[in-house]
């Protein structure tokens, strides 16, 4: 009962956010938030951006790619040097070059998938000026392409689509840093850490027991891997650790901290294209999508654990292997679904010890391109470009020419979304072939069977979503998944955001058509039923065999343990 | 492209300093002297309340069947149908049997931590016979010692009902 009153709170809590924080987007991008315009003007006067200069689209795509470079070689080159650099209190020596390699390349296309533990690895330096700042632009980043986009779809005739740095540096100190900086406080007030200081070293004189507790500033950094969909912990143990998420309170905090930024862009989507209605149709796909994908997981994860059932021990709680008490099994599915189908990939549970279903709940919600309702703004570019797809559907349907949000949808921007929904999927596949069948990769998986097999679909599956949640049994901390894996991490991020741009400045420069009879409408149920039926078409269609392999044939395995 | 370089350069420097210092330094401000307790790792005499610790023997109440190491954090990460899981629950389940520990389902499977601090009720009440039997109290006192450490769902509705097993045995050890 309480898990129903937590899913009312939320509801509650995101559709105010939709409502308030949506419309604050609109006015933050166009730039008639001015609150910190003390801090904003400065930067751009430094930096030389001037906010009235707008960019066509390949200019536009050039100053993304150029910053990511530089944000992913600052990044790389803070862990390789971190022992020579101030706030170490443990020594860490620099950095490992994979492992480097891969971490920067996975936090600045705001993945935060982690092949090391952050307690034995990094400073906070590293941690405070690499990681979370990286958590912080990286995710400003992805909002700025979705505006760009939704800028394309609202422009008639125009050569430019805004301005990628004022976007940048608006989404970044008016929208991320405020509802950070007040959530750090109440994260905080709750147990998480927030301290300079190294490791305590306690002693317990009634059980004789010793630890080394690592400390250090969590607080700060957990809120914005959240808000940012970035997801990576500060401990290895991510989101289920106490020091990072101590109560039910910074749970379900975490939970709507996640969904508050990519459910509130639909609302600035609707009112930048002059119809809330159409932000409402693109709303309901993903709730769709979520609804379903909570309730395989919740029910699954209630079932209980299968190798315990075995022992003949009852399990009132469901499966709680991996699973923090203070959560349960519920708000814990609740939370790890929240973290897979947003493109953030923390977890206040242990994935790899989720139910067959339950697991493949987590791994299926990325494979459907992380778009229910996906990463602060990858989830709405992702969408919109399955949303051409489907008005393309539509329209060969009924033999017409479609059209959406008053726009033609012609060969070129069909040919650029098809780009983008596809290059996913044939990342995936193909990097999970060549893991399967070379030593390196074969000698990743902890478990046995088909489950291991699921570890490195879910590892790829992640990587190339830019999610970073993992099945943590695969011993990904290797030259070949480190290096693999940052194949996964730059197309997933920018072989999507450069067609998403593109298609933002062909249609920046098409003229409105008028809309007659004859046009589909995409504001009404029928489509978003075809939305939602082509998105898990793709989906089906590409991963069904792969999914076979993994998770569905360990769920048909009865009594049978590897 | 030369000019999106510069600025590239000069807007990370920025970043860092307001992100990645100027933020993570007051947020520790704030937070050292608001919740001074919390931002160091709610540390009593005995450890952290947060952290969970091993407990052996009858004489107190054991929490979940994990590692208990804050420097090597996370879960089993072992599938669920793996044999080796299932090695370990039996190997578990016959090491409480031995101590004459209904063996509950938290105390046989692992954290998502690997340091969770915390049972369920059911857990606690479970080890309440066995408990009482090595400390040769009654099984009454006991119950209400756990009693008086259940805590529900924050504010009745997020998350689940859990004992704090540190303080639990604090006052297990100060009971008369």
């Amino acid at each position: 009962m309480a898990f129903v009153w937590t899913i009312v709170a939320m509801v509650v809590v995101l559709a105010l956010c939709w409502r308030y924080l949506g419309a604050y987007m609109v006015a933050v991008y166009e730039g008639r938030v001015r609150w910190l315009a003390k801090v904003e003007r400065p930067i751009y006067r430094v930096i030389g951006a001037d906010p009235k200069a707008e960019q066509t689209w390949k200019r536009y795509a050039s100053s993304v790619i150029v910053f990511s470079a530089i944000a992913l070689l600052f990044s790389y080159g803070i862990f390789r040097l971190q022992e020579h650099l101030p706030f170490n209190p443990e020594h860490m020596p620099g950095v490992e070059w994979h492992t480097a390699w891969n971490t920067s390349v996975s936090f600045v296309t705001n993945t935060n998938w982690q092949s090391y533990s952050g307690e034995t690895t990094m400073s906070y330096l590293s941690q405070m000026g690499a990681l979370a700042v990286q958590n912080f632009v990286s995710a400003a980043v992805g909002m700025a392409v979705a505006v760009a986009l939704i800028r394309g779809f609202a422009r008639k005739g125009s050569k430019t689509i805004g301005n990628f740095w004022v976007d940048l540096v608006r989404g970044t100190i008016y929208v991320l840093l405020p509802i950070a900086f007040v959530a750090a406080i109440v994260f905080i007030s709750q147990g998480a850490l927030q301290t300079l200081a190294g490791h305590a070293e306690v002693h317990n004189a009634l059980n004789g027991a010793s630890q080394t507790l690592p400390r250090g500033p969590i607080a700060s950094q957990e809120v914005i891997k959240q808000l940012g969909t970035n997801g990576g912990g500060f401990f290895n143990a991510n989101g289920a650790g106490p020091f990072e998420n101590p109560t039910g309170l910074t749970n379900f905090l975490s939970i709507v901290l996640i969904l508050c930024i990519p459910v509130a862009l639909t609302y600035t989507f609707g009112k930048m294209v002059f119809s809330v209605r159409q932000g409402v149709a693109i709303l309901a796909v993903m709730t769709v999508l979520f609804g379903g994908w909570l309730t395989m997981a919740a029910v699954a994860e209630q079932q209980g654990n299968p190798a315990l059932a075995e022992t003949g021990v009852s399990q009132p709680l469901g499966n709680m292997e991996g699973k923090e008490t203070r959560f349960g099994a519920l708000s814990s599915s609740l939370y790890n679904v929240t973290s897979t189908q947003t493109s953030t990939g923390s977890v206040d549970s242990a994935a790899d010890s989720y139910t067959p279903i339950g697991g493949m709940a987590m791994l299926t919600g990325m494979m459907l391109g992380e778009v229910s309702p996906g990463g602060v703004g990858t989830g709405v570019y992702g969408i919109l470009m399955f949303a051409v797809i489907t008005v393309f559907i539509g329209g060969l349907m009924v033999g017409r020419t479609p059209e959406y949000l008053g726009k033609k949808i012609q060969a070129k921007e069909v040919k650029l979304a098809a780009l983008g929904v596809l290059v996913m999927p044939i990342t995936v596949l193909v990097l999970t072939a060549i893991a399967t069948a070379v030593q390196a990769g074969k000698a990743g998986p902890l478990n046995a069977g088909p489950h291991g097999f699921s570890e490195i679909l879910y590892a790829y599956t992640s990587q190339t979503n830019n999610n970073g949640s993992g099945f943590g049994g695969l011993s990904a901390n290797t030259p070949f998944y480190n290096v693999t894996g940052t194949i996964g991490l730059l197309l997933g991020r920018f072989a999507i955001i450069i067609p998403a741009l593109a298609l933002a400045g062909s249609l920046a420069e098409k003229n409105a058509v008028p809309t007659s009879l004859g046009t589909f409408r995409t504001d009404k149920p029928m489509f978003v039923g075809l939305l939602t039926g082509v998105v898990l078409v793709i989906g089906g269609l590409t991963f069904l065999p792969a999914v076979a392999l993994g998770p569905i044939v360990e769920q048909l395995s009865h009594g049978m343990f590897w | 492209m030369l000019l999106d370089l510069r600025r590239a350069i000069t807007v990370s420097i920025i970043f860092f300093v307001i992100l990645g210092l100027a933020y993570p330094l007051v947020e520790t401000g704030i937070g050292q002297a608001l919740f001074n307790h919390q931002a160091n790792g709610s540390l009593s005499a005995n450890g952290s309340e947060q952290i969970g610790q091993t407990w052996d023997g009858p004489q107190w109440f054991h929490g979940r069947a994990d590692g208990d190491d804050p420097t090597a954090t996370g879960g089993s990460n072992l599938g669920p149908r793996s044999k080796e899981l299932l090695d370990k629950y039996k190997e578990r389940i016959a090491g409480l049997e031995k101590e004459g520990v209904t063996p509950h389902q938290d105390l046989v499977s692992a954290s998502g931590s690997g340091v969770d601090p915390d049972i369920s009720p059911e857990a606690a009440y479970a080890q309440v016979p066995s408990v009482a039997k090595a400390r040769g109290k009654s099984d009454d006192q006991l119950r209400a010692l756990v009693e008086r450490h259940v805590e529900g769902p924050q504010f009745g509705f997020l998350g689940a009902s859990h004992v704090n097993v540190l303080e639990l045995n604090e006052e297990l050890a100060t009971l008369r």
